[in-house]
C-alpha cells in the first residue's frame, strides 16, 4: 500500500467519521443512534490501523483493535440493553429543530477549519488534513449534547466527543502514548458503568430519563 | 451648443420639462395633455436610448459645465459608458412605460384630473437621468431630491385614501434618512479630498483623484451604502417599498421598482468602484450579505403577499438582493486582485439591473392592466383572467417566466452569470471565505426555486381557473397602447435572454474602465452564440440553442401529433361525483403559500386562528369556518418600533420647550444668541 | 465530421425517446417481483402510451391555452435535455448550449408550466400539487446547487463533457468530496423525479398525490406526452447521476464500435440503477410532506460536507 493511497484512505474514512457526526446530530430514533455510533468507532479503528501502517507505529494496532472491542462492540451493546430494559421511547426528542442543527453542525465544521487551518500548515504529517474533521467532531459532540433532551442521546453525544478527541491525537501526533490511551479507554468503560448506574437510579426516581426533569431540582424561591 | 451623446441627453431633459411646463396650459382639456406629454416622454427616452447606446458601444466620456446653481458652483455633467449604461436602462423602461401609459393614464379620465401626474412623471423621469449625469456632489444630491420628491408627490397621487398617505409619509422619511448618508458621505470625501475650507473637493473628478486614509474610506463607503440601500430598499430598509410602490399609479409603480431603485445600484457602483476605487474585501462582504439576506428575505415576504401589486414590490427587494450579490462578489474578487472574475460579477450584476427593470416593468404595466380592467388588487379574489385578458396574460407570463430566472428568458442569463461567478470563488486565498461564499450560492439558488414558486402562485391564483371573487365585474383587454408597451418590454426581456453576447459585449466596457479587464464573452466559431464567460470547458450557455431547441420539438411534436386531426371534447371538471365542486374551493394564493409559510414561518411574525361555529343538529360539521391570518415583518418589531418610540419620546421631551407664551420663546433665541456669541469669539 | 455528431445527437434523442419507456417498465417490473406480484412486462409503458395517443382529448370547460401547451413544453424540454447529457459519446454538438446549471434549470421550465397547468382547471387537487410541488422544488435547488458545486470543484467547470473528461483523464484518487456528492445527488433526484420517500408515482389516494395532482385533468394524447416525458426525465437524471458520477462507458470519440460499447454499457448500469431504486423505494415509506425539509435538508447537508471536505481534506 503506497503512502498515497493510504492518504488518500485517511481522508476517505475522516470523511465518514464526520458523516456519523452529522447523521448521530440529526437521527430521530434512539437504536438508530446506537448504530451510527457504532459506525463511528468502527471508521475510527480502521482509521487508527491505516495510520499504524503508513506511520510505521505499532502501538497504533492495539489502539485500533481496543476502538473495535469499545467502541464497536461493547459500549453499543450496553447502550442497546439499557434502552431495552428501559423501555426507552425510539423516538429521541430534539430542544432545536433539526434543519437548524444541521446548519449549526456547518458552521462548527467551517469554523474548525478556520481554526485549524495554521495549525496544519505547521504539521508535516499525512493525516495533518483530518485535524480539522476531529476537532469539528468534538464540537458536534458537544452540540448534541446541548440539543437533545435525553440522558442516553447525551451520554452518546459524550462519547463521540471522545470518539474526535481520540481521532485529533491520530491525526496530529500519530495517537497517544499507549498508556494514556489504555487508560482513557478504562475511564470511558467506567464511565459508560457510571452512567448505566444513574439512569436506573434517575428513571426509577423521576420515571424518565427527560433531563429538562432535572430542572425541577433546584431550589424553590 | 453642446453636442455628442451628453448633448443629446442634455435636450431630452430639457424635453422632458416642456410637458412640466405645458401642463397648466392644458389642465382643462386633460385627453390632449395625456398625449401631448407622454408623447414627449416617449420621444426623450427614445433620444435617451440612442445616447446611452451610443455612449456604451464607442466608449465615450464627454462632461459639460453649466454655469447654473449656486455662484462658483457650477454643475459638473458628465457621461461615461457607466452611466450611458443606466441612462440606456432608464431611457428604455420609461419609453416602453410612456407608451404603456398614454392608454393607462386615459382611464383616469372623468374621475380625477391628471395634471399633477403629468407633471411629476417627467420631472421624475428627468431627476432619474440628472442623477446618473452629476458629476459632482452637489448637482447628484439636487437631482436625487428632485427624483425623490416627484416620486413622493406621484405616490400621493390618490391622496383621498389614508394608505396612500402613510404610505408617501414613509417613504419621504426613508428617502431623506438615507439622502443624508448620502449627504454625509460626500460630505467625507469632499472634506478629505480638499480641506474643509473650501468647495473644490465636491467635484467627482476631486474625489477620484484624492487618496483616503482606509478609516475615513471606510466611513464614507458605509454611509454610501446605507444610504443608497435605504433607496435600494435592502433588506432591513425595505419597509417603505412595499407600502409605497404598490399604493402609486401603476405605470409609475412600474418606473418605481424597475428603475428608481437602479439608480441606487448605480450610487453603489459609482461611489464604490469609481470614487474610492480601492476597498479591503469585507465591504465586499457586507455587500454580498446584505444583498444574499435581501433575495432570500425579499421572496420569502412575497410569497406571503395576496396583493398582486406588494408581491412585486416584495421582488424588487429581492432582485436588489441578487443584484448586489452580483456587485458585492465582485468587489470581494477586486480586492483579492482577480480583475477577471471580478468583471464576470460585475458583468453579472449590472446585466441582472438591465433585466430586472425589464422584467419588473413588464410585470407592473401587467398589474396595472388587471387593476385598470377589474379595479382589484387582491389576488384572492381574481382568478380565470387568462380569459378574459388573452394578450395582458401572455406578456405577463412572460414577465413571470423571466423574473423566476427561466431559460431561455433574461433573468435566467444574470442568474447564471451570478451563479458562475459564486463557481469561481474557489480562487479566492482566504480559507474562510473559501468555504463561506459557496453557502451563498445556496441561498441564491433557494431565491430562485422560491420565487419560481411565487410567480406559479402569482400567474396561477390571478390568471387561470375561476374567477373567486363573489361576483365578476365587467372585465376588458387592454388597449392597444398599454399591449403595446407590455408587448415591447416582452420583446426585450426574450431577446436580452437569447442573444445576451451583443448585449455583454456592449456593455464589457463598463468593467474594463473601472476594473482594467473585460469578462470574456464569446469565444471561438459562432462566438455570438455561446454565453461562456471564463472558457467554453468551463461553463458556456446558449439561450438561442435552448429557444430554438424546445421551440423544434414542441412545433415537431405538435404537428406529428395534429397529422391526423384528434377530437377534443370540452366536458366539465372531475368533482370525484361530488357534484358542488365551486370556485371557492380552488387553491388561492394564502393556501398555496401554506407550506411554504411552515417551512420558513419561523422568520416572520405570524398570527393565525380558526374558529368554528358550531352548528346546532351535526356538531361535527361547523356551520361557519373563520380562517384568520396575520403576517407581519420581525423587523417592524426589532428596528423601526424602538426608532418611533424613541422619536416619540424625545419629541414629548421638547415638547414641553413649547410654552405658548411669547416671552419663553424670546428667552431662548436670547440664550442662543449669547451662546452663539460667547463660543464664536 | 460534422454530420456524424448531428447522426449521434439523434441517435441519442432516439435511445431517449425509446428506452426510457422501458425502463420504466423496468422498475415496475421488479417492483412487482419484489412484491410478489405478476408484472405486466417490460413493454407495458409503451402499451399505455400508445393506448393515450389513439384516445380522444377530454379538455375542461375552463382549460386555457397554457393546459394544452404544457404537455408539448415538458416533452420538448425533455428531449432537448436528451440532446444537451452525454450518454453515448461526449461529441456533441448541441451539448455547450448548456451547462449542468442550464440542465436544472430546463426541468424547471417544465415543473414551472406543469404547476400552471394543476393550476388552470381550477380544481382543489391541481392547487394542491402544484404548491407541494413548488415548495418541494424550493427546498432541493439549494442542495441541486450545492452538489453541482462540489462536483465542480473537482473539474473546474460545470459542464458535463468537460467533468467526464477530467474523470477519464484524472488517476484514480478517492474523493470523500465526490462520495458525498453522490449520496445528496440521490437523495435530490428521488425528489426531482417523485418517487418514494417524497411522491408515490403509483398512488390516486387524493392526500398523497404531489404529481399526479397537478396532471390529474389530463387525457389522450396530453396525458400520453406527459407521462412519456415524466418517464424521460427518471432516465436523464439517471444519464446526468452516470456522466457526473461513473462516466465509464461513455465514448470519448465518435466511432461505431465506441458508441456500441457504449450503449451496452448504458444498459447495463440502467438495469442496475433499476435494482437499487427498487430497493430504495421498497425499503422506505412515504414521507408526511413536512419531514420533507428533513430529507431535502439532509441533501443539502450531504452535498455541503462534500465541498467542505473538498476543501478540508483534498
Amino acid at each position: 500500500m503506497d503512502l498515497n493511497i493510504a492518504a488518500q484512505l485517511n481522508s476517505f474514512l475522516a470523511a465518514f467519521v464526520l458523516l456519523t457526526a452529522f447523521g448521530m446530530l440529526v437521527q430521530r430514533r434512539m437504536y438508530g443512534l446506537v448504530h451510527l455510533f457504532a459506525w463511528q468507532g468502527l471508521f475510527l479503528s480502521i482509521n487508527t490501523a491505516i495510520v499504524g501502517f503508513e506511520a510505521g507505529k505499532h502501538h497504533l494496532y492495539i489502539s485500533s483493535l481496543l476502538t473495535l472491542t469499545l467502541k464497536v462492540i461493547l459500549l453499543p451493546y450496553i447502550l442497546h440493553v439499557l434502552i431495552r430494559r428501559l423501555k426507552l421511547h425510539k423516538e429521541v426528542e430534539v430542544v432545536v429543530n433539526i434543519p437548524l442543527t444541521m446548519l449549526m453542525g456547518i458552521a462548527l465544521v467551517i469554523f474548525s477549519y478556520y481554526l485549524m487551518a495554521p495549525v496544519s500548515r505547521l504539521s508535516t504529517l499525512v493525516t495533518r488534513s483530518t485535524l480539522a474533521v476531529a476537532l469539528a467532531t468534538v464540537m458536534i459532540g458537544l452540540l448534541m449534547m446541548i440539543t437533545r433532551r435525553h440522558a442516553v442521546t447525551q451520554i452518546i453525544g459524550f462519547l463521540a466527543m471522545e470518539n474526535g478527541l481520540f481521532f485529533a491525537a491520530t491525526s496530529a501526533t500519530y495517537g497517544m502514548p499507549l498508556v494514556v490511551e489504555l487508560g482513557v479507554a478504562l475511564d470511558i468503560l467506567i464511565a459508560a458503568f457510571i452512567f448505566g448506574i444513574f439512569f436506573f437510579h434517575i428513571s426509577t426516581a423521576f420515571d424518565s430519563l427527560d433531563v429538562e426533569q432535572m430542572a425541577r431540582l433546584k431550589e424553590e424561591e | 451648443m453642446i453636442t455628442g451623446p451628453i448633448g443629446i441627453i442634455f435636450y431630452s431633459i430639457l424635453l422632458l420639462f416642456l410637458p412640466v411646463l405645458l401642463a397648466p396650459l392644458l389642465k382643462n382639456n386633460q385627453r390632449v395633455l395625456i398625449n401631448a406629454s407622454f408623447l414627449t416622454a416617449s420621444a426623450a427616452s427614445l433620444l435617451g436610448i440612442v445616447a446611452g447606446v451610443w455612449t456604451v458601444g464607442g466608449a465615450f466620456t464627454n462632461r459639460i459645465i453649466l454655469a447654473a446653481g449656486l455662484p462658483d458652483l457650477p454643475f459638473h455633467l458628465r457621461l461615461d459608458p457607466l452611466a450611458g449604461f443606466f441612462i440606456t436602462v432608464i431611457c428604455l423602461m420609461s419609453f416602453f412605460i410612456s407608451v404603456y401609459s398614454l392608454g393607462y393614464i386615459k382611464g383616469y379620465l372623468g374621475r380625477r384630473p391628471v395634471t399633477s401626474l403629468v407633471i411629476f412623471y417627467n420631472l421624475f423621469l428627468a431627476g432619474m437621468m440628472m442623477v446618473v449625469l452629476a458629476d459632482d456632489a452637489l448637482f447628484f444630491l439636487i437631482s436625487w431630491e428632485v427624483m425623490a420628491a416627484a416620486s413622493y408627490f406621484l405616490v400621493m397621487f390618490e391622496d383621498e385614501r389614508i394608505e396612500n398617505r402613510r404610505a408617501a409619509f414613509l417613504y419621504m422619511i426613508m428617502a431623506h434618512i438615507g439622502a443624508i448618508a448620502i449627504l454625509l458621505s460626500f460630505g467625507v470625501m469632499a472634506g478629505l479630498t480638499a480641506g474643509l475650507g473650501g468647495f473644490n473637493g465636491y467635484t467627482f473628478d476631486a474625489m477620484r483623484q484624492a487618496q483616503f486614509p482606509i478609516g475615513w474610506a471606510t466611513t464614507a463607503f458605509l454611509l454610501a451604502f446605507f444610504g443608497f440601500a435605504a433607496k435600494a430598499g435592502v433588506v432591513p430598509l425595505h419597509v417603505w417599498l412595499p407600502e409605497a410602490h404598490p399604493v402609486a399609479p401603476s405605470n409609475v409603480s412600474a418606473l418605481m421598482s424597475g428603475v428608481m431603485l437602479k439608480t441606487a445600484i448605480y450610487g453603489i457602483v459609482r461611489v464604490t468602484f469609481d470614487l474610492l476605487g480601492t476597498f479591503p474585501w469585507w465591504w465586499g462582504a457586507i455587500v454580498l450579505i446584505f444583498g444574499l439576506i435581501s433575495a432570500v428575505m425579499g421572496v420569502l415576504y412575497a410569497l406571503m403577499q395576496h396583493d398582486l401589486k406588494r408581491l412585486l414590490a416584495y421582488h424588487s427587494v429581492e432582485n436588489i438582493g441578487i443584484i448586489l450579490i452580483g456587485i458585492g462578489l465582485s468587489m470581494i474578487f477586486t480586492s483579492f486582485n482577480f480583475p477577471m472574475l471580478a468583471s464576470l460579477a460585475l458583468i453579472a450584476g449590472l446585466y441582472h439591473t438591465m433585466n430586472h427593470a425589464v422584467f419588473k416593468g413588464l410585470l407592473f404595466m401587467g398589474a396595472g392592466a388587471v387593476l385598470h380592467a377589474t379595479n382589484e388588487r387582491n389576488m384572492e379574489e381574481m382568478g380565470g383572467l387568462i380569459h378574459r385578458m388573452p394578450w395582458t396574460a401572455a406578456l405577463f407570463l412572460i414577465g413571470c417566466v423571466s423574473i423566476s430566472a427561466l431559460p431561455p428568458f433574461n433573468g435566467f442569463v444574470s442568474e447564471w452569470l451570478t451563479f458562475q461567478a459564486f463557481l469561481l470563488s474557489p480562487a479566492l486565498t482566504s480559507p474562510l471565505l473559501k468555504l463561506l461564499i459557496p453557502l451563498g450560492a445556496a441561498l441564491l439558488a433557494l431565491t430562485g426555486a422560491l420565487a419560481a414558486a411565487c410567480f406559479v402562485k402569482a400567474f396561477g391564483v390571478t390568471f387561470l381557473g375561476h374567477w373567486r371573487g363573489h361576483r365578476m365585474p365587467h372585465v376588458h383587454e387592454a388597449d392597444w397602447f398599454m399591449r403595446s408597451g407590455m408587448i415591447l418590454a416582452a420583446f426585450t426581456c426574450l431577446v436580452l435572454g437569447v442573444l445576451p453576447t451583443f448585449f455583454i459585449d456592449w456593455m464589457n466596457i463598463i468593467p474594463e474602465q473601472l476594473l482594467g479587464t473585460k469578462m470574456g464573452a464569446g469565444s471561438g466559431a459562432f462566438g455570438w452564440l455561446w454565453l461562456a464567460p471564463v472558457a467554453r470547458e468551463r461553463a458556456s450557455y446558449s439561450g438561442t440553442i435552448v429557444f430554438l431547441g424546445i421551440l423544434v420539438v414542441v412545433v415537431a411534436a405538435y404537428i406529428i401529433l395534429h397529422v391526423k386531426p384528434g377530437a377534443i371534447q370540452r366536458v366539465p371538471i372531475w368533482d370525484c361525483g361530488f357534484g358542488k365542486l365551486n370556485e371557492r374551493m380552488q387553491y388561492n394564493s394564502t393556501a398555496f403559500a401554506m407550506p411554504i409559510r411552515r417551512i420558513f414561518g419561523f422568520l416572520f411574525h405570524i398570527r393565525e386562528r380558526v374558529k368554528l361555529t358550531p352548528a346546532g343538529a351535526y356538531p361535527a360539521v361547523p356551520k361557519r369556518l373563520h380562517y384568520y391570518l396575520r403576517i407581519r415583518d420581525r423587523f417592524w418589531g426589532w428596528l423601526y418600533r424602538p426608532v418611533v418610540e424613541f422619536s416619540f419620546w424625545m419629541s414629548r421631551r421638547v415638547g414641553r420647550l413649547q410654552q405658548g407664551r411669547i416671552q419663553a420663546y424670546l428667552i431662548y433665541s436670547f440664550i442662543t444668541i449669547i451662546v452663539l456669541l460667547v463660543f464664536s469669539k | 465530421m460534422n454530420i456524424y455528431r448531428f447522426v449521434i445527437e439523434f441517435l441519442q434523442i432516439a435511445i431517449l425517446l425509446t428506452i426510457a419507456p422501458a425502463f420504466t417498465g423496468w422498475v415496475r417490473m421488479l417492483k412487482c417481483w419484489s412484491q410478489g406480484r405478476t408484472s405486466a412486462g417490460l413493454f407495458q409503458p409503451y402499451r399505455d402510451i400508445i393506448k393515450l395517443f389513439s384516445k380522444d382529448v377530454l379538455l375542461a370547460d375552463n382549460a386555457s391555452w397554457i393546459f394544452r401547451f404544457t404537455p408539448y413544453l415538458v416533452f420538448g424540454t425533455a428531449v432537448l435535455a436528451g440532446g444537451i447529457i452525454p450518454m453515448l459519446s461526449l461529441e456533441l454538438p448541441i451539448a455547450s448550449a448548456a451547462d449542468v446549471i442550464v440542465l436544472v434549470a430546463l426541468f424547471a421550465i417544465a415543473r414551472f408550466f406543469t404547476a400552471l397547468a394543476g393550476m388552470d382547471i381550477g380544481t382543489a387537487f391541481g392547487g394542491m400539487g402544484s404548491s407541494r410541488e413548488m415548495t418541494i422544488a424550493s427546498l432541493a435547488e439549494p442542495a441541486m446547487l450545492m452538489a453541482i458545486f462540489t462536483v465542480s470543484l473537482a473539474s473546474k467547470s460545470t459542464s458535463l463533457s468537460q467533468m467526464v473528461h477530467v474523470i477519464y483523464s484524472g488517476q484514480t484518487v478517492i474523493r470523500p468530496s465526490l462520495a458525498f456528492a453522490l449520496f445528496a445527488f440521490i437523495l435530490i433526484a428521488l425528489a426531482e423525479t417523485g418517487r418514494i420517500p417524497v411522491d408515490n408515482p403509483a398512488t390516486h389516494l387524493e392526500l398523497t398525490m404531489i404529481h399526479e395532482a397537478m396532471i390529474l385533468e389530463y387525457s389522450g394524447r396530453h396525458l400520453a406526452l406527459i407521462e412519456w416525458a415524466n418517464m424521460m426525465k427518471l432516465f436523464l437524471f439517471i444519464m446526468l447521476g452516470a456522466a457526473t458520477f461513473a462516466p465509464w462507458g461513455i465514448a470519448q470519440t465518435g466511432e461505431p464500435a465506441a458508441i456500441f460499447a457504449a450503449f451496452l454499457i448504458m444498459l447495463v448500469k440502467l438495469v442496475i440503477v433499476g435494482a437499487v431504486l427498487v430497493i430504495i423505494e421498497t425499503g422506505l415509506a412515504k414521507m408526511r410532506i413536512f419531514r420533507l425539509t428533513e430529507f431535502l435538508g439532509s441533501a443539502f447537508l450531504l452535498a455541503t460536507l462534500g465541498m467542505l471536505s473538498y476543501f478540508i481534506l483534498e
